[in-house]
């Protein structure tokens, strides 16, 4: 029951004065990690850029510790800021995963909480919580998403304040247990930074999420479409296009997300058009076809030919 | 006298590093670590004062040894014991339970003959420490 009794505790190894980079490099396996990065996530070149700054850094200070050269424990908590839609949760997971490879968080998992789930509902309710929540988050990342939630300056009444106290020192005091991924648009967070200086000194690295421009919209759209065994014939890929322009100039565009939601009614409206016509014999091309009417069917089309009207 | 309760009890006591490896065998198990803590150590007081709710659903120890920490805070001067609860279908008890802080100096039991119905003898032993009242028992 109980084998991990008593090992003798590891003695720290002894500094080495010579490291084969290439070695180590390869050792902790983070260009797998960011090939899957520029893979999957398409565009965000300023934000990969970053990440590749941030990991080369940790390598060079996993380095150092091995030399004996390191002094402190490296600041990783990290804030992403950018529209709706830009990928700032897909990043913060491979964040973790980075991070863990390199062995500057110990499990590699990821908490993603928003303000509900640190701030209580009354007196006294709000550091259990917000206590329970970091305790799941240790040798982890915390992912707040929409952190400037947290902050409400009308009330100054509002708990909020409290958990970003209780945040503010454990990010501080248990540097090497947890990692903390603060997120949000870009204006509400400098807002929030503003009221809350203790934070931005924190944070060692800011990362901004740019907007895709419709070219990437497109490839993310076609991204999503292979895994989910779909594809656009010609013509539904030139509407899509011309969709996807429309779209971004009306308002409530978030990105990526606006692109799958749009997806999702495209899949609705090809299947509706398959089960119209039940006398026939369906292919596996027709089932993963979406065709130009897909597309066009759209009520951005509609809404955009009536502005322009 | 050294009270032997639980797991380890007859090795020395573990180091902050061993309850450390301790902990992540049972988070990595899946059980959810838990801490309470007494001044009456007398065997059959299975029911020790807890310290906060049992921690389901975490993944590292970090989390657990602080709370640890704070608990040796506040009542270091009494028993401190961390126990691993298995949730899991067909066991759903303790599966490990260890002491992780004692008293400086543990007065240990007496035992005590009660003669009852003529010839016959009771015993029944008392840890010395609980003479005192609540609280006060190890010198705090």
């Amino acid at each position: 029951m109980t084998q991990a009794a008593i090992q003798p505790v590891p003695d720290q190894p002894a500094p080495v004065s010579a490291i084969d980079l290439r070695k180590e490099f390869e050792a902790v396996d983070i260009a797998s990690v960011l090939a899957q990065l520029d893979r999957e996530l398409i565009g965000l070149v300023p934000v990969k850029t970053r990440i590749r700054e941030i990991a080369s850094l940790l390598l060079v200070e996993r380095i150092r510790q091995k030399m004996a050269l390191a002094t402190t424990f490296p600041t990783l908590h990290m804030s992403f800021t950018g529209n709706p839609g830009t990928g700032k949760t897909t990043v913060a997971m491979r964040m973790a995963g980075i991070l863990h490879r390199l062995g500057f968080v110990r499990r590699g998992h990821v908490i993603s909480v928003t303000r509900d789930d640190l701030v209580g509902q009354y007196i006294g309710h709000t550091a259990p919580k917000t206590k329970e929540i970091l305790k799941k988050a240790m040798g982890g990342v915390l992912f707040i998403d929409e952190a400037y939630y947290l902050y409400r300056p009308e009330n100054e009444r509002d708990y909020g304040q409290e958990a970003i106290e209780i945040l503010l020192q454990v990010m501080e005091s248990q540097r090497e247990d947890l990692v903390v991924i603060l997120a949000g648009y870009g204006d509400r967070m400098e807002k929030f930074f503003q009221s809350n200086p203790g934070f931005r000194s924190r944070i060692a690295h800011h990362i901004d999420f740019p907007d895709y421009a419709e070219s990437e919209l497109m490839a993310i759209a076609e991204l999503m479409l292979t895994e989910q065994n779909y594809r656009f014939s010609a013509e539904a890929r030139e509407a899509f296009i011309r969709y996807i322009a429309v779209r971004k100039t009306q308002p409530l565009f978030s990105n990526a997300r606006s692109i799958r939601n749009a997806l999702d009614r495209i899949r609705l409206r090809q299947a509706n058009r398959i089960v119209a016509k039940l006398d026939r014999t369906l292919t596996c091309d027709d089932v993963m076809s979406i065709e130009a009417g897909d597309v066009l069917a759209s009520r951005v089309f509609a809404e955009g030919a009536a502005k322009g009207a | 006298m050294r009270v032997t309760q639980g797991c380890f009890s007859f090795l020395p006591d573990l180091t902050d590093e061993q309850i450390t490896a301790q902990v992540q065998f049972c988070l990595d198990k899946g059980w959810a670590v838990n801490i309470e803590f007494t001044d009456d150590p007398h065997p059959r007081n299975t029911y020790w004062e807890m310290w906060g709710l049992p921690m389901f659903d975490l993944r590292d120890a970090a989390g657990i040894m602080k709370e640890l920490a704070d608990c040796r805070r506040v009542y270091g001067d009494r028993y401190i014991r961390l126990s691993g609860f298995d949730s899991s279908h067909g066991w759903e008890s303790v599966r490990i339970s260890f002491i992780v802080n004692r008293p400086k100096e543990e007065p240990g039991f007496r035992l005590e003959r009660q003669e009852v119905d003529g010839r016959s003898m009771r015993y029944t032993t008392k840890a010395y420490a609980v003479d005192r009242p609540e609280g006060e028992r190890y010198g705090a």
